[in-house]
């Protein structure tokens, strides 16, 4: 789950992680209370989008007037702001950060991410701040330094030692960056994390160490025992379907096309967008209806994808283990009665109950389209959509 | 022979009386799996499908001398139930648990180095070594006994790779599904490996997907070490970047882990990738019949 820069910031404030002082603004005129509250020569406006990229893309404006903060935040709020990673259609700014201007020595990036292949967190560093780590990895990779860390001990003052050393911090700095870096280590395990990036943090004038933005993920397993972050979630920020399929524990992801998709099992729905492509189709979502789908889950699944006004056929496959076929089967039927099915449904069913599954369908008066190997049932449905 | 599980396995089910454990005990019984013990504190003295029930997994080991758990408990408690076959000794803890907060994992894994038990999983559907022994939740009757392994990332391409082979008349050794997480036990190699020594095993099919680069890495080792044949499938070729594909671990991220990378390495490493799902029995046979190993594969 992504939240929004201020609310990374607050949380941050929180772990005794510096950053500028800074309120959020709904309205122009919340965002001219702000900043005579903050009494800054320099006041910054950020667009609060949950997409990188935003200064390049002008959401970023520098304001060294009241006037000019409430002629920015009316020019940034209700724009659609479109970075490199909001895709084309881009995210309409309905938030404002409204934040002190400070005076800037130099730009760092620091960052926290699982390590995969040493399945422990790795703090990353490198004094190239303010371009993609992506970049600098690319171009520059002698630039990045890294410290693994040990769950027992957590990260260690050392470590981070070593590695502000490593990014060239200024040495009377250096212990305040120290303290950056353990209490921004202690947030993301404390929290949950899956990503904390601040890019950049910053040296100032007068000597602070500071997050001049951060980049924070949780982990969507954990969310459960992190109850103050989930209220940090901002439902505009997120796709319709994917917030209606999340109440029902289903994984679903909107993508552009028109065969809609029900599959058990993230690799087979992945496996199942990939055979429709690959017989001249277009999914319209990843669906993975896990493994203990109810017969009621697998009927909102239904409907969600019937929301989709693209939807011009469907294929189910299922490859039941946990998942027991005639469940699925209980669920379609009862879906198809309740919606009206008006498109063509092409259902692959194999695995565990498989029988009684396809008993199911064949009692209901449902017009559909059997396939006998998954192959099968995405030639035929990409046939019938035309 | 077959790799880590066989007819002489004692499994224990963590979680036993839950349902979805209940439903798939039933299962394992049917299929011959020797369960021997189950745990769920605070039911420990009571019988579940004529498995005597107890408290804790030390106490069930000690009773019947179970060396393989298969965890059904709940994701917030999955990750302490790791541990505590760990602590119990046993030779393998298969966790079939999805949902493990992966903070919760990265300390598993450090609890468990230079311990004894073997970690499969989590969030996968398990072992079989088909008429021996099935632990896990993949059905039963799409297997058959033979001699090609199966590893993998996903479970229900696990099953469709499977039912592929056994229609062919090609039968396994052991399918070992090691989970979607980005934090697991057994890896691609250790498999790997572990196919490359057992006498039974004459190729294997390796089933990835989008994220991380344990692809590559085991593409890497099978180019060094392994001397039977490995055809592949990578699931999520149409994945859009950015987006956890179900699977905790199913993400394109800053560029890494696409699936065009992947087949990528595999192909330069000799190992022949499916270009479908549907044909990774069929690519795996022509490879068999290149190496001349078909007649000794075909079982049925």
């Amino acid at each position: 789950m992504n939240i929004h820069e201020y609310q990374g910031k607050e949380l941050l404030r929180k772990y005794g992680v510096s950053v500028p002082r800074g309120y959020v603004a709904f309205t122009p005129k919340e965002a001219v209370e702000a900043a005579k509250e903050l009494g800054s020569a320099v006041t910054v406006v950020k667009a609060q989008i949950h997409a990188g990229g935003r200064g390049k893309a002008g959401g970023v404006k520098i304001a060294k007037s009241l006037d000019e903060v409430r002629t920015y935040a009316k020019e940034l709020l209700g724009k659609t702001l479109v970075t490199h990673q909001t895709g084309p259609e881009g995210k309409e700014i309905k938030r404002l950060l409204i934040e002190e201007g400070c005076d800037i020595k130099k730009e760092y990036y620091v960052g926290l991410v699982l390590d995969r292949a040493t399945s422990r967190i790795t703090l990353m560093a490198s004094e190239e701040g303010g371009t993609e780590i992506e970049e600098v990895a690319e171009a520059t990779p002698e630039k990045i330094f890294r410290e693994t860390i040990d769950p027992v001990v957590g990260l260690t003052a050392f470590q981070a030692r070593r590695i502000a050393f490593n990014i060239n911090i200024p040495k009377e700095l250096v212990n305040k960056a120290v303290r950056f870096m353990l209490g921004l280590y202690k947030m993301f395990v404390e929290k949950d994390c899956s990503i904390a990036e601040i890019n950049p943090l910053v040296t100032t004038g007068d000597g602070s160490v500071m997050a001049l933005d951060a980049k924070l993920n949780f982990d969507a397993n954990a969310l459960y025992r992190q109850k103050d972050v989930m209220e940090f979630r901002d439902l505009d920020e997120e796709d319709s379907k994917e917030i209606e399929a999340s109440k029902y524990d289903l994984s679903y992801i909107s993508l552009d096309g028109n065969i809609g998709c029900m599959v058990n099992g993230a690799g087979l729905a992945m496996a199942t967008m990939d055979i429709i492509k690959h017989y001249g189709g277009d999914p319209a979502n990843f669906l993975d209806v896990g493994g203990g789908a109810t017969a009621e889950k697998v009927t909102e699944a239904f409907k969600i994808i019937l929301s989709d006004e693209n939807v011009k056929g469907i294929f189910v496959n299922i490859f039941g283990g946990i998942m027991k076929c005639d469940i699925i089967a209980e669920g379609v039927v009862e879906a198809a009665k309740q919606v009206g099915l008006k498109v063509p449904l092409v259902v692959r069913l194999e695995g565990t109950n498989v029988e009684l599954g396809k008993k199911i369908l064949n009692e209901s008066d449902l017009d559909i389209v059997a396939a006998g190997t998954m192959a099968d049932g995405a030639q035929k449905i990409v046939e019938l959509v035309g | 022979m077959s790799v880590f599980i066989d007819k002489n396995t004692k499994v224990l089910v963590q979680g036993i009386t839950g349902s979805t454990a209940l439903f798939h005990t039933k299962q394992m019984l049917e299929y011959g799996t020797q369960i021997v013990a189950g745990v769920t504190p605070g039911k420990g003295g009571s019988e579940v499908e004529g498995v005597p029930v107890f408290n804790t997994v030390e106490e069930a080991v000690k009773a019947t001398g179970a060396n393989v758990s298969v965890i059904y408990v709940p994701a917030p408690f999955a990750a302490d139930a790791i541990l505590e076959c760990v602590d119990a000794e046993l030779d393998m803890a298969i966790c079939i648990t999805e949902h493990i907060p992966v903070v919760d994992m990265v300390k598993v894994k450090r609890y468990m180095e230079g311990r004894k038990t073997r970690l499969v999983g989590p969030n996968c559907p398990g072992v079989i070594t088909p008429d021996e022994c099935k632990i896990g939740i993949m059905p039963g009757y799409i297997h058959t006994k033979g001699h090609v392994g199966v590893v993998s990332r996903s479970g229900t391409l696990t099953y469709e790779a499977v039912h592929q082979l056994s229609q062919e008349g090609i039968g396994q050794s052991t399918a070992v599904g090691i989970g979607g997480d980005p934090v697991n036990g057994t890896n691609f190699i250790d498999t790997l490996e572990a196919f490359n020594n057992d006498p039974e095993t004459e190729a294997v099919i390796m089933i990835g997907e989008i994220g991380g680069t344990a692809e590559e890495e085991a593409a890497e080792w099978v180019k060094a070490n392994m001397t039977k044949p490995v055809v592949g499938f990578i699931g999520g070729a149409t994945a859009p970047p950015g987006k956890r594909m179900g699977h905790a671990g199913a993400i394109i991220s800053g560029g890494k882990g696409t699936a065009e990378e992947k087949i990528r390495v595999m192909n330069e490493c000799g190992i022949a990738v499916a270009e479908t799902p549907s044909v990774m029995g069929e690519t795996l046979i022509k490879v068999l019949k290149e190496k001349g190993l078909y007649d000794k594969c075909k079982t049925h």
